[in-house]
């Protein structure tokens, strides 16, 4: 039996991972795995709720948060192939330009 | 047991998400983020979330982290370059790591284990609960899910089509 606050601090760890990579990494592709490690987090939070309050809601919200996670990784990447086709970098200081 | 059990694989979650960050290569820090959701699958089995356990096993580490060490593939992506530690990340960072730490040791403290929780084995969200309250309650959220997929699919195929700039 573990207290529920355990969780929420292994959450709050996972997210603030991904906050730091987020703002430390220059790497475009490194920049969204640091989002997909804060989705994560937050959906360990939800599914610590869920247990706590005995209720299956926060595994629907979860469900659905993975479902738009696949969704903007499907949408994130292509725009990321696309970056480097025209500017042959994936650093993000590099992409200054809204247009070439 | 149960915490044993939550301290081994949330240990390996942990140490996963600070692999991440301190990896210099793109593909290094896809396995490990591959590591964290794996061990985030057997902490939610501890949860009791059968359902959401097997779905972040084929969704997030099968199906997207894929997508994405395909992408480091396509686009040869090799050691990146960091960034130069700026005054700011100094000055709110470091009171902000002793905060956190502080924070996390008092609730380490202030929680016993024992308290509260799901024992192992006495599964609490089954897949057929979360399916009919999927079906029923969130229809329509489900419903509206499928277009959003839809359209993620065709701006996918129209934005890494080559030929349109």
């Amino acid at each position: 039996m573990i207290p529920i606050s355990y969780y929420l601090l292994l959450s709050a760890f996972l997210f603030a991972c991904g906050v730091t990579g987020f703002l430390i990494k220059r790497n475009i592709i490194t920049l969204f795995m640091s989002i997909e490690l804060m989705l994560n987090g937050v959906n360990l939070s939800f599914i610590a709720f869920a247990t706590r309050l005995q209720t299956l809601d926060g595994h629907i919200f979860v469900f659905f948060v993975m479902v738009v996670a696949a969704a903007e990784a499907a949408v994130g990447l292509a725009i990321i192939i696309s970056v480097y086709r025209t500017r042959e970098t994936l650093n993000v200081d590099r992409v200054n330009l809204l247009k070439l | 047991m149960h915490l044993f059990l939550f301290l081994l694989f949330g240990g390996i979650c942990a140490g996963g998400a600070v692999n991440l960050l301190i990896q210099r290569k793109t593909i290094n820090s896809a396995l490990s983020l591959i590591v964290v959701m794996g061990s985030l699958a057997l902490i939610y089995l501890l949860l009791g979330a059968e359902f959401v356990a097997v779905v972040q096993v084929i969704i997030y580490a099968g199906a997207i982290m894929v997508l994405y060490i395909f992408v480091i593939m396509l686009l040869n992506a090799g050691e990146e370059e960091q960034a130069k530690g700026s005054n700011v990340a100094k000055i709110f960072g470091i009171p902000g790591l002793f905060a956190g730490g502080i924070i996390g040791i008092w609730v380490l403290l202030q929680h016993r284990p024992a308290e509260q929780g799901v024992k192992i084995g006495a599964l609490y969200g089954p897949a057929d609960q979360v399916g009919w309250m999927l079906f029923n309650k969130y229809l329509l959220a489900f419903e509206v899910t499928s277009i959003l997929v839809l359209i993620a699919i065709m701006g996918a195929v129209v934005l890494a089509r080559r030929g349109n700039n």
